[in-house]
């Protein structure tokens, strides 16, 4: 293992302190614990918006922290749930009395201590939301297992319900337009190499040198399938076929499109997989309101990238475009 | 036969010891099928639970327990954090106010337990998760009572582990994997027979123990 790091244990708090160091005047840490929080919560009068997960996917989620998006992020070991008492630090600090929306990705962990916090801070007396995203088209969704992951689509749930709470919409509102933005995006992704959890001390599993795992998750949970690795054009566009498929996206639908480094790729292969991207969808009569490329919810230093697409409607559109002011999105 | 206060709580220190011991290969076995952190979540959340108990001020089985249960949801973390310590909390709610008790109660708070696991983790027997073990085992303690040999049970709890490794996975981050999941144990089964053996091996040293 190579890495910038002191002792793996303390590789979270390391990292908020560096944060708090580099950005006092955005983000604020709620004392003896591992959330961050806007500088200027609780916002009075407006609903607050509340995600997090495990560390390692920076700039999510903490990095989305900030005016037009979340109000708080919480931050777990690295690639595991935070714990429910710090779910509820986060929920407490930022809750300006309209209630609070918990953005959940869905992994089992994450699910339950978000879960529990809601149910400990309703019992302090705030009234709490949760939505929990599921946009990765590589799982098969089913009742009976756990479902779709959430992964770089949710970047798009804190933005645009972040943009509606931010208007002054009540709870319901922010729930509803969220739950639109599940319903609309869609992601794949793939991986090139591993990336090593620090406290673990060694990858996680192995791709060989010709190879490529198509679908991984962003953890490193396995994919659809392993494969001999492809052009760049065949990767793009296998990976948006998947995509538009399963949106069932039709000429003259107006789509967002998030290429996703999920650490080590660098831009230079990010445009050079969207240019298939563009192309593909251009060929469809697919129109792209807007592309957006580069890190927004990274797997450590995993080299590989995700492809995210979400239908626009009017109102997404506009809350979309709306200003957003934080480390990661503006 | 009873089970005292001093022998469930050399129990969980045994058992953490052993988590720490093994927290190399249960991680080894969450990479092969999850995410790799299995290890390294309990053995924080054990080394704390330790710290914990050692500095508690009672007897009373039922707060040992909850104890143990509020440490592991606020220190693991992930999904063994919440299923762990939910098993301790609304498990031992049923051990209130007691100082010493039986197998067959012992049993009852498995029972409890199984309860609540199914309940958060919305998950059956057979799905390939730590139920495969406390289900069994709760059933096993029942039946065996105060006849029991603590040499057999820590067996049978293996055997329940072992039978895992054919089962498909549709819980939990091992689902992704479906039924290339069959073949390895699940990493939640063998840290619950580590935790099993641990408190077995501690009733088998008797009475002495206190």
């Amino acid at each position: 293992m190579k890495k910038l790091i002191n002792d793996p244990e303390q590789v979270v708090r390391d990292m908020i302190d560096g944060i708090l160091y580099a950005h006092p005047e955005r983000l604020k840490n709620v004392p003896d614990t591992s959330v961050l929080v806007r500088a200027d919560a609780p916002v009075h009068g407006k609903v607050a918006l509340v995600s997090g997960g495990g560390s390692g996917h920076e700039p999510a989620h903490a990095g989305y922290v900030g005016k037009g998006m979340l109000d708080g992020a919480v931050c777990g070991e690295v690639f595991t749930s935070p714990t429910p008492d710090q779910v509820l630090e986060a929920i407490k600090a930022v809750d300006g009395g309209a209630g609070v929306l918990l953005v959940i990705k869905n992994y089992t962990g994450d699910v339950m201590n978000f879960e529990m916090a809601a149910e400990l801070a309703e019992a302090e007396g705030i009234q709490v939301t949760k939505v929990i995203v599921n946009d990765d088209v590589a799982v098969e969704n089913s009742t009976y297992t756990t479902g779709r992951r959430g992964i770089a689509g949710t970047v798009f749930v804190h933005k645009i319900a972040g943009a509606i709470a931010d208007q002054g919409a009540s709870l319901e509102e922010v729930e509803r337009v969220a739950l639109k933005v599940i319903d609309n995006v869609r992601s794949m992704g793939m991986a090139l190499t591993p990336c090593t959890v620090p406290a673990a001390g060694k990858a996680g599993f192995e791709i060989p040198e010709d190879e490529m795992e198509i679908g991984m998750g962003i953890h490193g949970e396995p994919g659809t399938h392993r494969a001999k690795i492809e052009s760049a054009d065949t990767v793009a566009d296998q990976l948006l076929s998947l995509v538009i498929n399963d949106l069932n996206l039709q000429a003259d639908d107006k789509v967002a499109v998030m290429l996703n480094s999920l650490g080590s790729t660098p831009q230079m292969e990010l445009y050079v997989m969207n240019k298939t991207i563009g192309k593909v969808l251009q060929s469809k009569g697919i129109i792209v309101h807007k592309t957006y490329v580069g890190e927004f919810m990274t797997s450590l230093e995993m080299a590989g990238c995700s492809v995210s697409v979400l239908k626009l409607d009017e109102e997404l559109t506009e809350l979309l475009d709306a200003k957003a002011d934080t480390l990661g999105w503006k | 036969m009873s089970i005292t206060f001093n022998q469930l709580t050399k129990w969980i220190v045994r058992a953490a010891e052993q988590i720490m011991k093994q927290k190399n290969y249960l991680t080894e076995l969450d990479q092969a099928i999850g995410d790799g952190d299995h290890g390294i979540n309990l053995s924080r959340g054990f080394q704390e639970v330790v710290h914990n108990i050692q500095t508690l001020e009672t007897d009373d089985i039922g707060q040992l327990f909850h104890t143990i249960g509020n440490t592991l949801i606020q220190k693991v973390g992930g999904a063994s954090g919440p299923i762990y310590g939910i098993a301790f909390i609304k498990g031992g709610a049923i051990l209130k106010g007691k100082k010493e008790i039986t197998v067959s109660e012992f049993s009852q708070f498995l029972h409890k337990s199984v309860e609540a696991i199914k309940g958060i983790g919305k998950s059956e027997v057979g799905n390939k998760t730590v139920l495969d073990v406390w289900t069994p085992l709760a059933d096993y303690l029942q039946e065996k009572g105060e006849n029991i040999d603590w040499q057999e049970a820590i067996s049978y709890c293996w055997e329940q582990a072992e039978k895992t490794k054919s089962m498909k996975a549709v819980k939990g981050r091992a689902a992704y994997l479906g039924e290339r999941s069959i073949g390895h144990l699940d990493p939640g089964a063998v840290s619950s027979s580590f935790l099993f053996e641990a408190l077995f091996e501690t009733l088998g040293e008797g009475n002495e123990a206190k």
